[in-house]
């Protein structure tokens, strides 16, 4: 006897279609209003000369980090992007990692505080990140389309998806691991659930969480290429298209593009992380 | 004296539904029977004792005697499981949480084995933590903190990270956190268990010395000896959740309530091994019985800062002992020698008699115990500090091997 295939993914379609009938109409205008606002931001800093703004972020970087190597590698690698023609694209992957990561922040860390310190909370929120991080990213990409229209919005949408995991994940760990003796040491004074979790668990936790907006980051980063597919510009786009014509040339052009970009934001967040540690 | 906790058939059981072990403890069952039958695990089982007003009480057990266990229920950091706890009057294990954390505010301070510092704060934001969350103003706090470190002595140290302190120093900070809160009462769990012996003594001394300045009500969790003895002004002994004997260092020395108590007073096996001669020291000064008179025997003890004096006849064999009260009452009479004076009924032991057995003797004697040989001459003297310092060397040494 057949079994009949059971009709999982037909049930998620008729939910998003559901959804996106009804609500489409508040998502999409959500989406103009993102986009525009992403736009503004590209706008904004297509403004300024590119040499300026290469300048400004290598001296960011530097006092951040304080480390030469670093610094000059973040101007140098800019450079060689502005060399190869691909400033506007990066600037648009750069404010569109950017916007995901701010949204991925917003929802990971109440999120992670949650789970960690509310039980329930944890066995709920724990499963569905694993789905969430096991789940192919293209197929985030599918159910994006109907409620945001193709382009940017959709691509962050489903980056913000595919990102968020770690900064949950982390965000609860640092601040599980934050040992018991110390809690009771802040409870011993009578201190409040807010007080703990402002005066002691997220300050202890800093460094984690740090390591977790990276990573956040980093596969925000991995997504864009992917978020291409449903007409997200920049870098992403560029190795799309070079994809289709078979261009290897400009493919890689646009992906050392990428990796230079990751490469900056990775050292950065990390030193901001261990200086958060230092503090 | 005031009693400023009264603990009262106070029970902690942990695991799920832990009431009915309570019944069960009740009827008289053992620990070891109510894991087996329940699961559930009992961590203090029926203690009643009282702390008072201004009084060092050390909770004395060994790992696992539920001494932790019960000093955390005394402000509720663990929730127990049936029983009153009376701070002033007032019974702990019934208030809200919000009446909770204003005594623990207003009452209480703690100070941890493993000192518990925050490790992203400075030592003076350490110390001002519990003034910060009762929310005293920032000058303020910090000024009681400034006051709090100098107390404890870190003067100069308020800007570092608990990291570039060492442990004797880093508990410091954890008592300086205590004290800046002026609670009533300190729980002190462990507190100088962590550190390494000479400054543990150090701390010792230096809690003692600050005790007699502040006048707290302190709750001092130990497993160790000596250390109790040393601190407490009354020993409250545990075992298996349970409390076996409560009273002063001489209660428990002299009249040991069970075997148990018996044989954690002995300290297993340093004491046995101890002997008297590893202990006594040599008179600072010795009066003699033909040459010297109550004047001479007086000037001796004022010159060595003594207050009684062994007294050797010709050939260096021990006649007997004097005390300076005796001698100067003497010397009022117009007595010239001192054998009016002299009290021949003293405690003498032989070179090779056990700690064991210098326990009872040094509780009961007035005086020191005087150590001889077979000819009775005297070898050296035994005080009861000496005892026990001798007994943590001991443990010093069999820890180094």
């Amino acid at each position: 006897m057949m079994i009949p295939k059971l009709p999982v993914g037909e049930a998620i379609e008729a939910g998003i279609e559901f959804l996106s009938d009804n609500f489409s109409f508040a998502t999409k205008a959500f989406a103009e209003v993102v986009e525009t606002g992403i736009d503004l931001i590209v706008d904004g800093m297509m403004l300024f000369h590119p040499l300026i703004l290469i300048a400004v972020i290598a001296l960011l970087v530097w006092l951040v980090t304080r480390k030469r190597g670093i610094t000059i590698f973040a101007g140098a690698g800019l450079l060689l992007i502005l060399n190869f023609g691909l400033w506007e694209p990066t600037v648009s992957t750069v404010a569109l990692v950017v916007v995901a990561t701010m949204i991925a922040i917003m929802i990971g860390l109440p999120l992670g505080i949650l789970a960690a310190l509310n039980g329930k909370a944890y066995k709920i929120i724990m499963p569905i990140l694993d789905f969430m991080q096991t789940m192919p990213a293209f197929v985030y990409l599918i159910p994006a389309i109907p409620f945001f229209g193709l382009g940017v919005v959709a691509a962050i949408f489903s980056t913000v998806i595919f990102s968020v995991p770690p900064s949950i994940r982390l965000t609860c760990l640092g601040i599980r691991q934050v040992p018991e003796e110390l809690i009771e040491a802040a409870d011993s004074f009578g201190s409040s659930k807010r007080q703990k979790l402002f005066k002691l668990q997220l300050p202890m936790a800093t460094s984690t969480i740090m390591a977790g907006i990276n990573q956040t980051i980093m596969l925000g980063l991995s997504m864009v290429v992917i978020a291409a597919m449903i007409g997200a510009k920049g870098l992403g786009g560029e190795v799309w298209r070079a994809i289709q014509r078979l261009d290897p040339a400009s493919g890689f052009d646009a992906g050392i593009g990428i990796v230079i970009i990751a490469i900056i934001l990775d050292r950065t967040m990390q030193s901001l992380g261990s200086s958060a540690v230092k503090k | 004296m005031t009693n400023k906790i009264e603990v009262k058939n106070l029970y902690k059981v942990f695991g799920s539904n832990p009431e009915r072990a309570v019944e069960m403890l009740e009827k008289g069952m053992s620990k070891d029977e109510i894991l087996e039958k329940t699961g559930l695990g009992v961590g203090v089982s029926n203690a009643s004792f009282n702390v008072r007003q201004g009084e060092i009480l050390v909770l004395m057990g060994l790992s696992g005697s539920g001494k932790s266990t019960l000093v955390r229920c005394l402000n509720r950091l663990i929730e127990p499981t049936a029983g009153q706890i009376l701070v002033d009057g007032e019974d702990i294990a019934v208030a809200n949480s919000e009446e909770l954390r204003m005594i623990r505010q207003q009452k209480f301070g703690m100070v941890f084995q493993h000192f518990a510092l925050f490790p992203h704060r400075t030592v003076l934001q350490n110390a001002v933590y519990g003034l910060e969350i009762k929310g005293v103003e920032k000058d303020e706090r910090e000024e009681a903190g400034r006051q709090a470190l100098e107390q404890v002595g870190l003067k100069g140290w308020e800007d570092s990270h608990p990291a570039q302190l060492s442990g004797g120093m880093q508990q410091r900070v954890g008592l300086a956190r205590a004290l800046a809160l002026d609670p009533d009462i300190l729980l002190m769990d462990e507190a100088f268990s962590a550190l390494d012996p000479l400054i543990r003594s150090d701390m010792q001394d230096e809690l003692l010395e600050l005790q007699s300045r502040v006048k707290k009500t302190i709750v001092f969790i130990s497993h160790d000896l000596d250390e109790a003895f040393k601190l407490g002004d009354r020993i409250v002994l545990m075992k298996d959740g349970q409390i076996v004997q409560e009273g002063t260092a001489e209660d428990i020395l002299a009249k040991p309530a069970n075997e148990y108590v018996e044989r954690f007073v002995e300290g297993i096996d340093i004491s046995k091994v101890l002997t008297a001669e590893s202990v006594m020291h040599k008179p600072e000064e010795v009066a003699s019985y033909k040459n010297d008179g109550p004047r001479s025997a007086l000037w001796k003890m004022k010159h060595e800062g003594i207050s009684s004096i062994f007294v050797l006849s010709e050939n260096r064999t021990l006649e007997g002992i004097v005390t300076a009260d005796d001698a100067s009452e003497a010397l009022k009479r117009g007595e010239k020698d001192l054998g009016g004076i002299l009290i021949r009924d003293i405690k003498k032991v032989s070179p090779e008699t056990s700690a064991n057995e210098l326990f009872p003797l040094l509780a009961e004697a007035k005086y020191p115990v005087a150590v001889v040989n077979e000819q009775d001459r005297l070898l050296g003297i035994i005080v009861r500090g000496a005892l026990l310092a001798g007994l943590s060397e001991g443990v010093l040494s069999n820890d180094d091997s």
